[in-house]
């Protein structure tokens, strides 16, 4: 069963170092809490690419589809000539396409969003603390009984203000 | 101009004040809010007794039968705009003086798309039949009608409405965490925890948050300049003199933008001072407004100038009857608020003191408001009062309960927004703490 671990810091450079010298040990299950977002977090870490930029072009595409499809077909559906205009008239329906291709990229990016960040989180939620929203900084690890020690040593020798073990 | 001398900003100090704001409300706030509900009320009456008496209590007099209603509709329609510009265009730019404001801004945005989108409803003789603009097929299979600007209107209004309350809530989910982790009691901590959509600030989570961020302000950005241009289109693919113009879009997203900035200023100067925010809101923010309102009323002064000298031009008599109409007719008074509202009153931002000064600022957004107010009417009423025909022309006068429904639209605007700061983190607390530089070991 695996462990985790958390130590609380008050200092961005101090938590960039614990995390280098984590990596340098071999642990890569680890996060990083942070009250805002930091480029220099996520270099440390180094983690791939975010999908959700797949779920924003799928869905633009997707709307764009829809509109064509959506004004295209129910004009011919019915053909019937309004304002001395072709049946299927290219320029107005662009419009449509437009706000649907927004509309559902913006959608799909929500999704992609609660899906990726928020459902799959990937982080051990018992080693939240409240402070992680306010001002401290927190280093995550999750990893075998036997390792704690030297996990602890590491989040020590780094400056951490408190360790906290999980009781699970 | 902080007179109320206080401790640095620190992180800890940003969450503490932000979370303030949604404590218990105070009796200030309640004096405003109670009067606000009833001016709710009023215009629900008024609406109520059109609804029983029929559009004739409106103004609508042939041959104007797009009024008040049309002109409310595109003035919150245009209120809306500068929200997204500020939260996602100056975002691209990564201009820095958006951070504090642009929650309230985005707040803005969505509650005046709310306030916008009643009038098109208020305006139809049977409002119950509203139902009939969302584009499904009829009874007869025959589906609505995609050449016409109304129904794209249908499409823009609702994507905007749509797309900028995600962007509003997904802005906003990691300031709830941090408020849900601040409050005491019960009750707030579970509303606040299902807001924040279980946020816990790691790394991962940052990660696609700020992805998705950037993806939200690229699609926002053109179809904020889209929405306005459609509402345009309602106009001039109408063959009206003074609508049948090809510089309508620009024209009114310049417009648009030019009214929003007012609007956030009118609302943050009152904000600013009874929450305390000096330090967040700062004069470089309001200097940051002032300088971009300065841009957009050139614009726009530009664009009734081009109107002017594009009537002469095309050798048009009903277009340059129009235009002679509107700055001599019955109207004059409304189109000359215009001008000097709109391209007189803002040449005094030019000067830095004027822009750094909160009251002036304040008197300036609020003329500024009046003023694009009566440019939405003037290019609707005027227009359509006298067109072609001259046996048809007709002079419209206001009638009361067009009055009471805009009052009553006002209210329901600020009404929503006295909600919002109470209830919600009206200034961004994980930007404001990437302003601040950041904590290193031994300082």
């Amino acid at each position: 069963m695996d462990q985790g671990v958390v130590g609380i810091y008050s200092y961005q450079d101090s938590v960039l170092e614990a995390v280098g010298k984590l990596k340098e040990a071999g642990y890569r299950n680890m996060r990083v809490f942070s009250p805002f977002p930091s480029h220099e977090i996520e270099e440390a870490i180094d983690l791939p690419e975010s999908p959700v930029r797949f779920f924003t072009l799928f869905g633009g595409l997707l709307g764009a589809t829809c509109g064509i499809g959506f004004t295209v077909l129910t004009s011919s559906s019915w053909p019937i000539a309004v304002s001395a205009k072709p049946i299927v008239s290219i320029l107005p329906y662009m419009i449509i396409v437009f706000e649907l291709t927004v509309l559902f990229g913006a959608l799909s990016t929500f999704l992609g969003l609660i899906i990726n960040s928020l459902i799959r989180k990937r982080t051990p939620v018992r080693l939240y603390d409240e402070r992680f929203s306010d001002d401290k900084f927190g280093i995550a690890v999750v990893c075998e009984k036997e390792e704690l020690g030297a996990v602890e040593a590491i989040l020590n020798s780094t400056g951490a203000e408190e360790i906290k073990f999980d009781e699970a | 101009m902080s007179q109320t001398q206080q401790a640095p900003l620190t992180y800890a100090r940003i969450t503490e004040d932000i979370v303030r704001m949604v404590d218990k409300p105070s009796m200030k706030w309640w004096a405003l809010f109670i009067p606000t509900v009833m001016l709710v009320g009023l215009g629900a009456t008024c609406f109520f007794y059109q609804v029983a008496m029929g559009l004739g209590v409106a103004g609508y007099r042939h041959p104007v039968f797009w009024g008040v209603y049309i002109t409310d509709f595109v003035f919150w329609v245009g209120i809306a705009h500068s929200g997204t510009l500020i939260s996602a265009i100056l975002y691209l730019f990564r201009a820095r003086f958006r951070m504090s404001i642009y929650r309230i801004a985005e707040a803005m945005t969505v509650f005046a798309v709310l306030t916008a989108g009643l009038f098109p409803i208020i305006h139809l003789g049977r409002p119950w039949n509203f139902l009939w603009l969302i584009p499904y097929p009829n009874s007869r299979e025959l589906w609505v009608n995609f050449k016409s600007p109304l129904v794209w209107d249908v499409f823009a209004v609702g994507t905007y409405l749509t797309v900028s309350s995600l962007f509003f809530i997904v802005g906003m989910i990691p300031d709830i965490a941090a408020i849900r982790d601040k409050v005491k009691d019960t009750p707030r901590k579970i509303i606040y925890s299902i807001l924040s959509f279980g946020w816990k600030g790691s790394n991962w989570e940052w990660l696609h948050y700020t992805r998705a961020y950037l993806y939200f302000a690229a699609l926002a950005t053109p179809l904020v300049l889209s929405v306005h241009s459609v509402v345009s289109w309602d106009f001039a693919m109408g063959n009206v003199p003074g609508w049948h113009s090809t510089i309508f879009p620009p024209y009114f997203v310049a417009g648009a933008i030019f009214s929003g900035l007012a609007m956030v200023i009118t609302l943050t100067v009152p904000i600013r001072k009874i929450f305390h925010l000096e330090d967040y809101i700062t004069l470089d923010n309001y200097d940051g407004m002032a300088k971009l309102i300065i841009l957009t009323s050139c614009i726009v002064g530009y664009a009734y100038t081009a109107e002017f000298f594009m009537a002469w031009y095309s050798g048009s008599p009903y277009e340059w009857g129009q235009f002679v109409y509107r700055a001599t007719g019955e109207y004059a008074l409304f189109y000359w608020t215009m001008v000097i509202c709109n391209c007189v009153v803002p040449i005094s931002l030019w000067w830095e003191k004027v822009r750094k000064n909160i009251k002036a600022l304040f008197v300036i957004s609020i003329l500024i408001n009046i003023g694009m107010w009566f440019e939405r009417f003037n290019i609707i009423v005027i227009s359509l009062s006298r067109d072609f025909e001259p046996g048809a022309w007709g002079v419209y006068k206001i009638s009361l309960v067009e009055a009471g429904i805009t009052i009553g639209s006002f209210a329901w605007f600020f009404m929503f927004f006295l909600l919002f700061v109470k209830t919600l983190p009206a200034v961004s607390i994980a930007e404001m703490k990437e302003l601040l530089p950041v904590p290193k070991k031994g300082g």
